[in-house]
């Protein structure tokens, strides 16, 4: 032990001045990194290079669950394996019972639509990405993924897996990317009713697969087991890929709007891979530009309309025998043109005749009211007409 | 009695909160999520107030930018909550130190939940979601697992230091 008061016993000595000197400079420097990053967004190459630092050690945090994962699955009996094989079997045959008659569904619905030939499907690539990491904690839901900017990712992109929408990535690494679920609290989907049509916002609900419509008026038609599709707007999730079903319906007579609750149909909990989505530019589902919707909410829900002709891109050639359109009022003046979720028969490979229902069989639009979330239109008129 | 070097203690420091960094960001289910306690943040407590001179603000601030990556809606938040803790562990660490076990928990629990409701206010001030009132439990739980993990990381630093 060398005497007090010198430098010389004491190895450990900060060389950075006094404590408080030190502390003063951390936080300092803290604040304008918060400050940075909030308010001014300077800091995502920052954020790339981090992420790329961090991303052993995200794998390695993972490595446990993935261990368990690969013991549990090399350990898996014979029959048990048979059994997996055989229900896969019989799935994929299924499925390709039901793929059969896709085309012909999609040439048909096009040829009624007025459309020459059939749109191609939205969807234009996919990519699979396995999970690397969960966060689930009550404020924060979101996933890692092992995909980053240079397998094409971008902030931003629709994630789904086989049921349905799973979220958007937010942060995107060279290797890896932070999705945020849709269950999340601090994220929104526009979806639509599938039933109905009727659009409103699905908020995520904070516990483990649910979401919030907290938005609904008391008199929105909206029943328990509806199933939620997205609606186009916002741009980022094209239209028509199912996210949840609706569970909770209370209507409580003192407050203004309805508390409806509904379940996520994916399910993070059994994935082990998710899908990434590239969508086609420009092809009338795939999505918005957030800031030419704004101007799409007020004009009520499009899938309503009568839709006799096509709504086409301004370049492309008028349709072979344009069908005498009804005098609906349609203002597309608003919006640029790919902005209006419009016909879509190809939208999304499993839901699409589903989803074009609504559409089908809907009355004219007089009964989307121009402001607020649109009203329900088809089942229950007088509810709906009267409070606006 | 052995004297560790600077370099020694750095490296210790530094696995360690690796170790507890792991612990934090693990994917664990929601019910244990909630109980889980901020390991990193008994880590870096314990370094700052039993080795107040080996730079245990600088490691918070480290420690806690690495934390926002993992899962911070700013980075920054938690570098600043962990500066904070740890300054405040640093000027009082000879009160701190010389209280015994059952004191020093209740004492720890004060520094958790300084840390936790200032990430609560950052939250609000950033506009995330903070409507939760299950994050006041990590404190308590950090407190009660403060003994072990003391003890814990004092085998990790072991050899007399002044």
């Amino acid at each position: 032990m060398a005497a007090f008061g010198t430098a010389a016993g004491r190895p450990l000595q900060g060389r950075g001045g006094s404590p408080g000197f030190r502390f003063t400079l951390y936080a300092l420097f803290s604040v304008v990194i918060m400050y940075l990053d909030q308010r001014a967004h300077y800091l995502e190459h920052v954020r790339y290079v981090l992420q790329a630092a961090v991303y052993p050690l995200q794998v390695a945090v993972n490595s446990p669950p993935t261990a368990w994962r690969w013991f549990r699955e090399s350990v898996q009996t014979r029959e048990q394996l048979r059994a997996e094989n055989a229900r896969l079997r019989n799935e994929q045959r299924n499925l390709e019972l039901l793929a059969m008659r896709y085309d012909a569904l999609a040439r048909e619905n096009g040829e009624l639509r007025g459309l020459r030939d059939a749109l191609p499907p939205v969807a234009e690539r996919w990519l699979p990405a396995e999970i690397i990491n969960i966060q689930q904690s009550t404020l924060r839901h979101r996933l890692l993924i092992d995909r980053g900017a240079t397998n094409g990712v971008f902030k931003g992109q629709a994630v789904l897996d086989d049921r349905g929408l799973i979220g958007q990535t937010t942060h995107v690494g060279p290797w890896s990317a932070e999705v945020i679920l849709i269950t999340d609290p601090e994220h929104a989907v526009p979806v639509r009713v599938e039933r109905t049509g009727l659009r409103t916002i699905a908020v995520g609900g904070g516990d483990a697969s649910s979401l919030a419509l907290p938005y609904l008026p008391q008199n929105a038609d909206i029943r328990v087991g509806d199933l939620l599709l997205t609606s186009g707007l916002g741009g980022v999730f094209p239209e028509g890929y199912p996210v949840a079903k609706v569970t909770e319906v209370h209507r409580d007579a003192v407050q203004p709007l309805a508390q409806v609750r509904a379940a996520a149909l994916s399910h993070i909990d059994g994935d082990t891979e998710v899908m990434l989505v590239w969508f086609r530019e420009g092809h009338p589902a795939a999505p918005a530009p957030a800031v030419g919707s704004s101007g799409d909410l007020p004009r009520g829900n499009a899938a309503l309309q009568p839709l006799a002709a096509p709504h086409r891109a301004p370049a492309a050639p008028p349709p072979a025998q344009p069908i005498t359109q009804p005098a609906a009022p349609r203002s597309t003046t608003a919006t640029t043109p790919r902005a209006t979720p419009k016909p879509a028969s190809a939208a999304a490979p499993a839901p699409a005749p589903a989803a074009e229902a609504p559409a089908a069989e809907a009355p004219p639009p007089q009964a989307a009211s121009p402001d607020a979330p649109p009203p329900s239109p088809s089942d229950s008129p007088p509810r709906a007409m009267g409070n606006p | 009695m052995k004297v560790l070097t600077v370099a020694g203690v750095r490296l210790r420091m530094l696995l360690t909160a690796l170790i507890a960094l792991i612990l934090t960001v693990l994917p664990l289910p929601m019910w244990l999520d909630v109980l889980r306690p901020a390991f990193l943040v008994l880590t870096v407590l314990y370094w700052s107030i039993n080795l107040p001179r080996a730079g245990g603000i600088g490691l918070g601030f480290a420690c806690g930018l690495l934390l926002d990556v993992f899962q911070g809606p700013v980075l920054g938040e938690h570098a600043l909550a962990l500066s904070i803790v740890a300054y405040i562990a640093v000027r009082e660490h000879q009160r701190i130190r010389s209280k015994p076990a059952f004191q020093q928990s209740l004492l720890v629990l004060a520094a958790l939940v300084v840390y936790e409701f200032v990430a609560f206010s950052i939250d609000g001030w950033t506009g995330h979601p903070v409507t939760s009132p299950l994050r006041w439990l990590h404190a308590l739980t950090g407190a009660i697992v403060w003994p072990p993990v003391a003890a814990l990381l004092s085998y990790s630093s072991e050899g007399r230091l002044t």
